[in-house]
């Protein structure tokens, strides 16, 4: 705010035109936590993608002399049971939490987003039917849901019976069990942009520019295409990103609980299960994979208070 | 006001009703059974004998109806895995457990959480606002088993100071690591809501009159201020409650303590789904009732709201 107030005195009368996006920008980039989090997560995603290039081993590549090592030069953040090097288990482990956090944006933008403007502007039965059904899923604890649903998903996909059943088990086979996470976040990731978007478009579709719009003979689709949608966009930018912290947490959970991603896939949540197993005596192995979850977690939060603070100061998305 | 108790009580019913089928039908969807797991495969005569004794060659219906009346009458019905102990009796003996460790965890999280949301808020944009901020954000971005590995390998291995695991009731050392473990997620909630809830009701304008009375700020924040405050902090009671029921899955499980929540992970685990489907009712029970009161409270602490 106080830059705000010297520009008004400072003789820069052409100014480029603002836009709510440079806007944003501008206001994010004056976040010192956000910026910090956004270059962590920006490494993170570099790291994620070129795992090959940059993990000093193989994530599988076992050396049964060398196992338990501290933290040391050979291996910068030491080596587990089986002599596999922990930083490039981490590295690789970073794929399977950045694929969770870009699925579950999918999944909001391609279930929760569409289902709120439906429920929003059509209403009536389409309404009661979206919205009954998120009350039911939000009323109860995510990860309660998340596990029912997965252990009954793991049975089924392990022996897969018809052929539909038999392609998504093979392919949760070839995925490592990623596949069955997918769904099971499915279930739940998209319930909070649902109402969001909804609420938001209930409000919208009241305003003049929505009245007007139908008065020059705009079909529903354009309606909700090009002037709902625009708007909802900013909200849901910033609950999706509060999301992401949640979906790789939950996926953590999961494969901390044997639900998720199955060995030799090196999730960060295997790694911190493996780490727990071996605290008393090497407790290196969990501290590195248990610090970098949270740190990560801790980044897309702050990022999505800078989001938060940067597209609207009076939003307020939990 | 009775009438609106009435129908809300009338709400939690179907509710509850339509979870229980759902999980029903899950749980008896859900293929396989603790027994095919075993390395020596068992002879089709035990594994009939098995079936019978838990009514799994009834038609579903039928054992739906079964399940459901034996349910109202309080029995949950045999666990696959243990011989010795009905559901019931499991629960019966894991539940006070983890009652107890999680109406610790609230006590703590509302002792710490409630006064460092309304230090962040006075101190508002100092650096204690920023220390409450970073610790209220690892609070909510950490995962219970994250937080409870790092306390263990800091207070028990590295400081020694405390057991790294066991239960031993809640006036036992052993308790202070899975209440900081479990509290630590409501209290960084606490504390957001407490600090935005304050911020807004500072600007008010009886928050003026107050001062210009010439109270001291102690008494201004304490009287007036955190009085109005509180009461949007209530209506998260029900999403604390559902932070400590699924952190106590992972801190029970990490911590060898004998609680529900770690009876839920070993019953999906060891697919008891009698035990799974028993425990789950339990706890849309509990979140069931636990709304209700907050939807209720809402009455007794802002007069001005009135039910319909």
């Amino acid at each position: 705010m106080t830059t705000r107030a010297a520009t008004l005195d400072a003789p820069v009368p052409i100014r480029r035109p603002a836009s709510l996006w440079r806007d944003a920008w501008h206001r994010l980039v004056q976040n010192r936590a956000a910026v910090v989090s956004l270059a962590y997560i920006v490494l993170l995603l570099l790291i994620a993608v070129f795992a090959n290039v940059v993990a000093p081993f193989p994530f599988q590549q076992q050396d049964l002399d060398n196992t338990d090592l501290g933290p040391g030069a050979g291996h910068l953040f030491g080596t587990d049971g089986l002599g596999r090097d922990e930083l490039s288990r981490l590295i690789y482990g970073s794929r399977i939490s950045l694929a969770v956090a870009l699925v579950d944006v999918l999944i909001v933008l391609v279930v929760g987003v569409p289902l709120g403007l439906a429920a929003g502007f059509f209403g009536r039965w389409v309404d009661v039917l979206v919205m009954r059904t998120v009350d039911v899923l939000l009323a109860f604890p995510n990860l309660l849901l998340v596990i029912v649903v997965i252990t009954y998903l793991r049975a089924v996909l392990d022996q897969p019976q018809g052929p539909l059943l038999g392609i998504i088990g093979s392919l949760d086979g070839i995925t490592g069990g990623l596949l069955g996470v997918f769904i099971a976040l499915g279930l739940v990731s998209w319930l909070t942009v649902a109402r969001l978007v909804r609420g938001q478009v209930l409000s919208l579709k009241e305003k003049e520019f929505i009245e007007a719009a139908r008065m020059t003979g705009a079909a529903n689709g354009r309606i909700i295409f090009r002037h709902l949608l625009p708007n909802t966009l900013a909200p849901v930018i910033v609950a999706a990103t509060f999301g992401i912290p949640g979906a790789i947490a939950t996926e953590a959970g999961l494969s901390f609980l044997g639900l998720g991603v199955r060995p030799p896939l090196p999730s960060w949540g295997i790694l911190i299960a493996e780490g727990v197993r071996n605290m008393r005596a090497f407790p290196h192995e969990l501290l590195f994979p248990a610090v970098v979850l949270a740190v990560t977690l801790i980044c897309f939060n702050f990022l999505g208070d800078g989001l938060r603070d940067a597209l609207d100061p009076k939003l307020k998305v939990d | 006001m009775t009438t609106y108790v009435l129908r809300r009580l009338l709400w939690v019913l179907p509710s509850l009703f339509v979870v229980f089928t759902l999980t029903f039908i899950l749980v008896h969807a859900t293929p396989g059974s603790p027994w095919d797991e075993s390395d020596k495969p068992l002879p089709a005569a035990v594994k009939e004998n098995l079936a019978r004794q838990y009514h799994l060659d009834d038609p579903l219906p039928k054992q739906y109806i079964d399940y459901l009346a034996n349910v109202l009458r309080g029995d949950f019905g045999p666990s696959y895995r243990s011989v010795e102990r009905s559901v019931s009796e499991i629960i019966a003996a894991t539940l006070p457990v983890s009652a107890q460790l999680g109406l610790a965890s609230m006590l703590f999280a509302i002792v710490v959480g409630v006064p460092l949301g309304a230090l962040a808020a006075v101190k508002h944009n100092t650096w204690i606002d920023y220390v409450s901020s970073l610790i209220t954000v690892t609070g909510i971005a950490t995962p219970p088993f994250v937080r409870v590995s790092l306390l263990i390998v800091f207070f028990s291995l590295v400081l020694g100071w405390l057991p790294t695991g066991g239960w031993e009731g809640i006036f036992d050392s052993r308790a202070i690591i899975p209440i900081l473990a479990i509290g630590l997620g409501p209290a960084a909630i606490l504390a957001r809501y407490t600090r935005s809830s304050l911020l807004e009701v500072h600007g008010q304008d009886f928050i003026r009159t107050a001062r210009a009375k010439g109270l001291t700020e102690t008494a201004v924040v304490i009287r007036h201020a955190m009085k109005n405050a509180l009461i949007p902090v209530v209506t998260v009671a029900g999403v604390t409650l559902a932070n400590v029921i699924t952190a106590s899955f992972f801190v029970e499980r990490i911590y060898s303590v004998p609680g529900i929540g770690r009876q839920f992970v070993d019953s999906v685990s060891g697919r008891d789904y009698p035990l799974l489907l028993g425990i789950v009712l339990v706890f849309a029970l509990l979140i069931s009732l636990v709304n209700l009161l907050v939807d209720l409270s809402y009455g007794f602490l802002d007069p001005r709201i009135r039910y319909r």
